[in-house]
């Protein structure tokens, strides 16, 4: 009885073991075919467009669609070799192949495109450049004084932070109508950027008639032109950013308020501290790290600011108030220069990615110190 | 030192000295909370002002722009000026008009493509931080929390420097200017944000119900989608609404990549301020037509765009 149902078992061991080897088999060779059949229209694909052969598709869609296939046969092939082990690899694979597909490839693609001097506009196809791009940035003026702004702007986060923790200090304060006040602090945060270029920029910005001016005109300034000299202009700028932005700073720095364990406030009050002090030496040191995360996401976030300027000022007085984004904007569309404009966006990228490494391990380092010494 | 003895005789006996503590605190916390209401009616008024310009301005005619008249019905008349070169003003709304043909056609695309979007990031980002924030994954050397950053570091990603790469792709793919090569891009900006809020969600709940639900049969697949998806369902709504929130405002991959067919609401608003002098009610209506759908989300969706925005912030 033992005997055989031991057997038995061992039997359905070996038959559920044959199935297994055999669906593994089948999931390999699905992934294999599936990328035979999607390396072979890449292939056909690249022979036609350098002139090879003359069979083909009309534009490169196909390549995309076997793209899609490779990755549902992927996916299937997963299942069917690993089983369960491949099904939960199911849940990041969509994700996975997708931002491979749209961000990384284009990356790349990207940095191919840097070496090239390519203008959409003319008649002449790309043309191999090297690194005459490169030279030529570091010979751009424009592009320098982006960056010299882009440093402004980015410090700018710091006044930014201030503000949104006092509103988030005064929200988290004991007042009536929270519930109005939180929404109207988020309201900006929701509207369009480029809506808020004209209703604040165009608009009540405007020298001759806009609210802002006639009221700096009542307050001595005689000249209240927000955009003509550079100094201004900057700061104008800054304003409408962080007018759209201070909201999102702010809610984050609201949440960490919130989350703060009440007692030690109270603990402070006991010990005779008054606000200031129990700010100063309780709330702001315990705020630290919730102020890290904001300030940094607020700064990643900046180095991407571009549809104000655009739209606004366009870069000027001078560009006074370009940002690098803007500028490589104003670069494609003034002289559809693809090659160049690439050039400078990775140049951009890496050190945007350099700077963001550093400051993120120095952040790292000094929130684990300031916890130790807690 | 000094003011010992008069403190404890005032608890025996009120004092003069007592009271006019009491009264000097008592000033103070008034002159305290005069300041709080002061700084939040100012900076309300700072947040609302440009929504009220904007829409007043919408009502008005150019020589009540000109003169800096603020209040309708006391200093100007309000007309429908602004709507009516719109072709939405009361007068207007049955005939046909060209400029409002194309304003709907703007804001249907707006409206697909920052839903198309939303949805397929919040698919894809559900699926993939249940995945990492359940099973532990080795894709050769990453492990989840590398796979995680893989993910979430997109967001540092400038759109500037994806806009050039992709206007040559898609000029090869013949999906310039099409609205599903828009969705692509937008779901790809906010895919971070969305893998970043759901992980976080799905941390918050206890590991032990999937093991049940796998006690009792079910598939990964069947527990997420019968057990835990259910109680996810708020973050995802909060991961939904920010996703929307940033899609529909977004501009600049807009205004690269499409020029008639897919063109959407902000680039339409862009396209108006260049030409032929400022026309002050048309922009203005035009303005207020674009925020309206999300001032009015602002107030109802509040709870959700704040849960969304301050997720990971506290950890």
């Amino acid at each position: 009885m033992d005997q055989s149902s031991a057997l038995r078992g061992h039997r359905a061991h070996i038959v559920f073991d044959r199935a297994s080897a055999n669906r593994r088999t089948a999931g390999r060779a699905l992934i294999l075919l599936a990328s035979l059949v999607f390396v072979a229209i890449l292939l056909l694909q690249i022979l036609h467009v350098s002139g090879v052969i003359a069979a083909g598709f009309g534009n490169w869609r196909p390549v995309l669609y076997a793209y899609v296939l490779w990755g549902i046969a992927l996916g299937a092939g997963q299942v069917m070799i690993r089983g369960e082990a491949g099904s939960r690899a199911l849940f990041v694979l969509p994700a996975a192949l997708f931002t491979v597909a749209v961000v990384v490839f284009p990356t790349l693609f990207g940095f191919y495109i840097a070496s090239l001097d390519w203008n959409l506009s003319s008649f002449e196809g790309p043309k191999f450049a090297g690194l005459d791009n490169l030279a030529a940035l570091i010979r751009d003026p424009y592009y320098w004084n982006a960056l010299g702004n882009m440093l402004f702007y980015s410090a700018m986060v710091l006044v930014e932070y201030a503000i949104a923790f006092g509103l988030a200090l005064l929200l988290s304060a004991e007042i009536k109508a929270r519930k109005f006040f939180r929404v109207a602090f988020l309201l900006p945060f929701m509207l369009s950027p480029v809506a808020v270029s004209w209703m604040i920029g165009k608009s009540i910005m405007e020298y001759r008639f806009g609210p802002a001016a006639t009221l700096a005109r009542l307050l001595g300034w005689d000249t209240p032109a927000f955009f003509a000299s550079p100094w201004v202009a900057r700061f104008s700028i800054e304003a409408l950013d962080a007018w759209v932005s201070i909201p999102f700073v702010m809610v984050l720095l609201l949440a960490g308020l919130q989350a703060m364990p009440k007692e030690i406030l109270e603990a402070a009050k006991v010990d005779g501290a008054n606000a200031w002090q129990s700010f100063w030496r309780v709330t702001f040191p315990m705020m630290l790290p919730v102020s890290i995360t904001a300030i940094l996401i607020r700064l990643i976030f900046k180095l991407k600011l571009a549809d104000i300027v655009i739209n606004v000022t366009a870069g000027g007085p001078g560009g006074a108030t370009d940002t690098v984004s803007s500028f490589i904007y104003r670069e494609y569309r003034d002289r559809s220069n693809v090659g160049y404009g690439t050039t400078l966006a990775m140049v951009y990228l890496v050190m945007i990615i350099i700077v963001l490494t550093v400051l993120l391990r120095t952040a790292n380092r000094w929130t684990r110190e300031s916890q130790t010494i807690q | 030192m000094l003011r010992r003895p008069a403190e404890l005789s005032a608890v025996a006996a009120p004092s003069p000295r007592w009271q006019s503590d009491e009264a000097a605190r008592r000033a103070k916390h008034i002159a305290g909370r005069a300041l709080v209401y002061g700084a939040l009616i100012l900076w309300a008024f700072i947040c609302l002002f440009p929504i009220y310009w904007t829409v007043t301005t919408s009502f008005k005619t150019a020589p009540d722009v000109t003169q800096g008249h603020l209040i309708p019905w006391v200093d100007f008349r309000p007309d429908w000026k602004g709507f009516r070169s719109l072709g939405l003003s009361p007068d207007t709304i049955f005939q046909t008009s060209t400029v409002r043909t194309e304003f709907l056609a703007r804001f249907r695309n707006s409206i697909i493509t920052s839903f198309s979007a939303s949805l397929l990031a919040l698919v894809l980002g559900s699926l993939a931080a249940y995945g990492i924030s359940r099973f532990p994954y080795k894709f050769g050397p990453l492990r989840n929390n590398d796979i995680l950053f893989f993910f979430v570091s997109q967001l540092i990603l400038p759109p500037v420097v994806l806009a050039l790469p992709f206007l040559v792709l898609y000029r090869e793919l013949a999906l310039l200017d099409t609205t599903f090569g828009l969705v692509m891009l937008y779901t790809l900006t906010v895919l971070p944000i969305v893998i970043w809020i759901m992980r976080d969600q799905f941390n918050s709940i206890p590991i032990e119900l999937d093991e049940a639900a796998l006690v009792d049969g079910l598939s990964p697949w069947g527990a997420f989608f019968r057990i835990i998806l259910p109680i996810a369902l708020p973050g995802m709504v909060a991961a939904f609404i920010l996703s929307l929130v940033l899609c529909w405002n977004e501009y600049f991959f807009a205004a690269l990549l499409t020029s008639t067919d897919a063109k959407t609401l902000p680039v339409m608003v862009a396209s108006q301020t260049g030409s032929q002098g400022i026309n002050w009610w048309a922009m203005a209506a035009l303005s207020t037509a674009a925020i309206t759908p999300l001032a009015i989300a602002g107030i109802l969706l509040e709870r959700y765009i704040v849960a969304g925005l301050s997720t990971g912030a506290v950890k």
